[in-house]
Order: C-alpha cells, then structure tokens, then sequence
C-alpha cells in the first residue's frame, strides 16, 4: 500500500515540473491521493479533511530537497503530521497510571467483541509483572453468557485473582463489592471489566455511567478494535462523553487491517493510545509507538 | 424539501455520506458519478437523492439476499467461521433456536477449544433452546471434536450440526491452517461435508473485510455471510463492494444480543437504513 501511495503520488509529480518548492497546486493534486489512501485506511472522514487541511498548510511553499522526489517529500510531510496527531507531540508511550490512592480503581469499556476481558488479563498480567502490582479483576458483565466464568478462567491462567462470582448480583453492586474486597484484601488495583455495549443503546450506556459515578476510576480505557470503521469517531465520542475516557486500547493489531481508527479515536477524543493488543494470548499486549502506527495507516 | 442544484459540491456531499458508511472511496465515487450522470444540473431534493441511492444500493445487494437453506440431509453440516469477537458463537445460538423452530433436530459442536470459556458461552446458548452441545474440554484438538461431534450427529439421527470455531485473523497462516484441518478431517466421514460455511462479519469493520472476505474464503470456501451487530451505529457498507466482488450470499443479519435477534437479510431495508431512510 505504501509503494500503492507512492506510485500514486509518483504519478501525480511525473506530470509536474520539479520546481523549488512545492505550489500550491502540486500539494493539492498529492493530498488528493492522501486523503484517498487514508478513507482507504479506514480513517474516519472528518478526521482526513482536518488532516489533510493540516498538512496542506504546513506543505504549500516547503522547498523539495534536491536529495529526493516531490512525492516522497509529500509522503514525508503526511507521515510527520500523522506522528504528531497520533502521539500528540509526546515522545514516549504513555504508560497507564497508577498516580492515585489504592486501590486504583481501572475500568476497560467497548463495544460487544472489541477485546474488553482479555485486555483486562493482559493489563492485570502486566501490572503484576513489572510493577510488582497486587491487581484484583472483577467481571461487571452480565449478560453475555459465560462472560464472568471467561475472566475468571483468565485470572486463573495468570496465576491472579478475580473477585468471587454471585449469581444475579447486578453491575453496580458487583463494583462496590470489588473495591470494598480490594480495600479489605490490600490490592493496589482494580480492574473492572464491563459488558459490551453499543455507544447509540441508551440504557447500557447509562448503566456504564452509574457504574463510573459509583467507582469514580483512575483510568477509564476504551478498548477498541484496529479494524474498526467509519463508525470509530461515533463510538469515541459517545463513550467519551459518557464516562470521560482516559486512555484507548487498540486491539487486533496483529492482523493486516491499516487501523485508521487509531487517528480517528485519538483525534475525537483527544486521549492517548496506550496499549496495543497484538494476539490472543495473555502476554500479547504492546506499548503504543506513533510511528509504527503512521507507517501502518500509510501502508509504509 | 427544498430543492436544490445537482451541483458538483452537492455530489461532492453525497460522496462524502457515502464513505462514512464505510462504502470506501472506490464505491461511493463510482455510485455518485452514475446519479451525476443521469441528473447533473437538475432541480432534486435531498430526500429523492437518498431514495435514488437506497434502490441502487438495493439492486446492488438484491442477487446475494438469499436467506439460509435447509436441506433434507442427515446431517446438514454448517462451519461457522470468522476473526474473533465477530459474533460467531451468539450466530450459532441464534440459529440454532431458528432451525428447531422449524422442526429441526440440531446438534452444536463446541469447537472453539481456545478462548477462555468459549465452550461455557456455547453450552449456555445449547442450554437456551435445549439442543445438545457437543464439546471437551478447553485445549484439546478442535478438528477431533468436530470430527466426534460429527459421527454422534449421524448416530443421533440429527438434521442440522452446526460447528463453531474458534476466532481468527484471516493473516495468520498456521491458525487459518487449523481450519482447514478442521475441513480435512470431517471430510474423512463425509467428503460432502460441511455443506455450509459461513463466515461472520461485524457490521463495524471497516475496508479489512475485504481482506477478511477474500483470505476466508480462499481457505475455506464460504459459502455465505452472515453480518452481525446492525444493530449499532456501523451500518456495513463495506457490504456493498464485498456483494460486488464476491457474489457470496449474505444469509442473515445480527441486530442484536438476543437469541431472537437474527433476521434474514433484506436488500431495501439494508439500503434505505444506510441512506438514513
Ligand atoms: N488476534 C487478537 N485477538 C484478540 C485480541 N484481543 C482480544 N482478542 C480476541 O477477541 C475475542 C473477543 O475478546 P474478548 O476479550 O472476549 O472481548 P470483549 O470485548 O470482552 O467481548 P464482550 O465482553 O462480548 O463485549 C476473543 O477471541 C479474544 O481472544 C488481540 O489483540 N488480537
Ligand atoms: N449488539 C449486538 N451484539 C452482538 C451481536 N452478535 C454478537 N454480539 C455480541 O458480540 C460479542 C461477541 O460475540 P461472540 O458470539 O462471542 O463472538 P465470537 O465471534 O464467537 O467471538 P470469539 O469466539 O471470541 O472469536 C458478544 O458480546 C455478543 O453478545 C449483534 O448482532 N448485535
Ligand atoms: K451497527
Ligand atoms: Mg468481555
Ligand atoms: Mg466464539
């Protein structure tokens, strides 16, 4: 897909004269095929038009070094900004944070499917592991069936612990009760997973926001799939404005989708992407570096 | 509604409308340039340009609405397919409740012999209808369930065994190996087998459902899609070129969690709600 957008833009600057800096109309003719490659990265519309609007402005008179071609020094251009808007200027990762009286409540929300409990193990896995964390996991989900005994089997799996099931006990509750246990138990961490739910369901989305006002957590994280489409900017916003996001979790990274959502997230909500997850199994979980992303949606 | 020029910049508009459907650039631009053609500079109203879209996008979509077929074998064998957290194993709990409706003796297999609790989940939704769930425990070799779940299917005298499997991305080689494991041994005690394959799409993927489309079918040989999760605010698309490309049948749609949540798939319904009809 790179060499797709780089033969693109070869083809616009072939039809060009190389001149000292790039006009005003080469830029344009280059964004075009941008903006093309980014809808094709599932980048969500509004999102490339502000981008694209960004970089033009940026680009318009920029002197081409004579070392390469106009349309790599496009592809340079887009790739930089890309970067910025994805790291929001912040060199390194930004790791989840514990800056905050334990036990630091932590609560993993998403769409059905998007990887919510199996992120909740990772993250719990990671904490305990380099952080040396006493992390307590409570499933919140109840509805999808088997969903509390699957975080359970997972805690087991990583030698951790998840609070006690009781049948029909409802969200809220089971909230209360695993901060109240973490308190008691001296854990540092609670990990609260939740249902699946769809950001436009009204009562779900109430119930998720009752639980947040009932826990009041440190870290909110939206989990999200990187094969996520145009609909990426909708569920940012609604769960954003629901119950204040912190942080993305970009899951299925491992597969061979160009994850456009990640800008589109990152943009509508103006949090951080910070973590990757890049497999099934509990220890595939990846820091968040802009770059690779970039590289990624562009098909680099 | 007031009128107003097909102008380039309302064509423009209605391109735009069209990608944050998830249709893809390719798609929308080629589905203006036609309504640009046949009605540039005319007086038209926003709603008849939606109307115009929905009933393109419904001929588009009409050859591959076929609902799922039941056929009279013992048993009809269906391979329920896709990457992970697509809705497979609610799919199959949901048809399962279906195919009994309809007098059918059905049998599940527990195939997903991965993911925590997957085989718990799967049990629950056999439990919902009361039809059997063939499973082991977590771990063990999925294609020997299937080839066990199938033998007991035959023995029991079962209409239709519907296998699910675990989740995969259409990438991994040796994992997209594994299902074609699955096929290679069931087809040791029936080399007609499995007569259906479908493969479940979320309605919220974006442009990599080519990719998923392509790359499971290759392996596999779908036969038929099935796009969960309609229900949200993602309305799928991306179907429209997939319907294009692959003529594969779309035999159901997930609007919801439920087990009564599945609904055959209607060309004008899907195209008039894509337009905001
Ligand atoms: N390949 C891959 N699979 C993942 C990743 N994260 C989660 N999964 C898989 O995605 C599927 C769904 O994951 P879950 O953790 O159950 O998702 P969830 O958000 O809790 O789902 P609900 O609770 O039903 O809303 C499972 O098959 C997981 O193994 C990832 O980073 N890569
Ligand atoms: N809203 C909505 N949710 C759905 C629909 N179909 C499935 N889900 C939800 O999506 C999540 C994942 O569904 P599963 O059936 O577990 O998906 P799967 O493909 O079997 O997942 P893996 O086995 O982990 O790969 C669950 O929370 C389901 O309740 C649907 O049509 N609408
Ligand atoms: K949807
Ligand atoms: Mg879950
Ligand atoms: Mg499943």
């Amino acid at each position: 897909m790179f060499d797709k957008l780089s033969e693109r833009l070869s083809g616009v600057f072939d039809r060009l004269t190389k001149r000292g800096a790039l006009s005003e109309a080469d830029v344009d003719e280059a964004l075009r095929e941008v903006r093309i490659a980014l809808l094709e990265a599932d980048v969500a519309l509004p999102v490339v038009k502000d981008f694209i609007a960004q970089v033009r402005e940026g680009a318009v008179g920029e002197a081409v070094v004579k070392s390469i071609t106009p349309g790599q020094m496009v592809i340079k251009l887009v790739h930089d900004a890309l970067v910025k808007m994805l790291s929001a200027g912040e060199e390194t990762a930004t790791a989840i944070s514990l800056n905050a009286p334990a036990p630091v409540p932590i609560m993993m929300v998403g769409l059905q499917g998007s990887g919510k409990t199996t992120s909740t193990a990772k993250i719990a896995k990671r904490l305990a592991e380099r952080q040396g964390k006493k992390v307590l996991m409570a499933s919140l989900d109840t509805r999808r069936p088997a969903a509390q005994q699957q975080l359970a089997i997972l805690a087991e799996q990583i030698g951790g612990r998840s609070l006690p099931i009781v049948p029909g006990e409802p969200p809220v509750a089971i909230a209360k009760r695993a901060l109240q246990a973490a308190r008691l138990e001296g854990f540092d961490v609670v990990m609260l997973d939740t249902a699946g739910r769809l950001a436009i369901d009204e009562e779900l989305m109430d119930e998720v926001a009752q639980v947040h006002a009932a826990t009041n957590p440190h870290e909110t994280l939206l989990v999200a799939d990187a094969m996520t489409g145009q609909d990426a900017v909708t569920v940012a916003k609604a769960f954003k404005d629901r119950v204040s996001v912190t942080g993305i979790v970009l899951t299925r990274v491992d597969g061979d989708a160009r994850g456009g959502a990640a800008l589109s997230m990152r943009a509508v909500t103006g949090c951080p992407i910070k973590l990757l997850g890049v497999g099934e199994k509990i220890d595939a979980l990846e820091d968040f570096h802009a770059d690779r992303i970039a590289g990624r949606i562009l098909g680099m | 509604f007031t009128k107003r020029k097909l102008d380039q910049e309302l064509l423009d508009e209605l391109e735009e409308a069209l990608i944050a459907a998830d249709l893809g650039p390719a798609t929308a631009a080629r589905l203006v340039k036609v309504l640009g053609k046949d009605r540039f500079d005319k007086e038209i109203t926003e709603q008849e340009v939606r109307e115009i879209f929905a009933a393109e996008i419904a001929n588009i979509l009409r050859p591959v609405a076929q609902p799922f077929a039941l056929k009279s074998l013992k048993p009809q064998v269906v391979l329920v397919v896709g990457v992970n957290g697509s809705g497979k194993t609610t799919t199959i709990g949901k048809l399962a409740k279906q195919f009994q409706a309809q007098g059918k003796k059905v049998m599940l297999a527990a195939g997903d012999t991965f993911r925590a609790a997957a085989v718990e989940q799967l049990k629950i939704w056999g439990e919902r209808s009361n039809v059997p769930v063939v499973a082991r425990e977590t771990g063990g070799d999925a294609a020997g369930l299937a080839y066990d779940a199938l033998a007991r299917a035959k023995a029991e005298n079962i209409d239709i065994l519907l296998i699910d499997t675990a989740g995969r991305l259409q990438n991994k080689a040796g994992l997209m190996e594994e299902l074609a494991k699955i096929i290679r041994v069931i087809k040791k005690l029936d080399p007609d087998v499995p007569h259906d394959t479908l493969l479940v799409l979320d309605a919220t993927t974006g442009q990599n459902a080519h990719s998923q489309v392509e790359i499971f079918k290759e392996m596999c040989q779908v036969t038929g899609l099935v796009v969960t999760k309609l229900d949200g605010s993602a309305k799928g698309g991306v179907l429209i070129a997939l319907a294009e490309k692959f003529k594969l049948p779309v035999v159901a749609v997930g609007v919801g969690e439920g087990v009564d949540d599945l609904r055959p798939f209607e060309a004008e319904v899907f195209g008039r709600s894509l337009m905001g009809l």
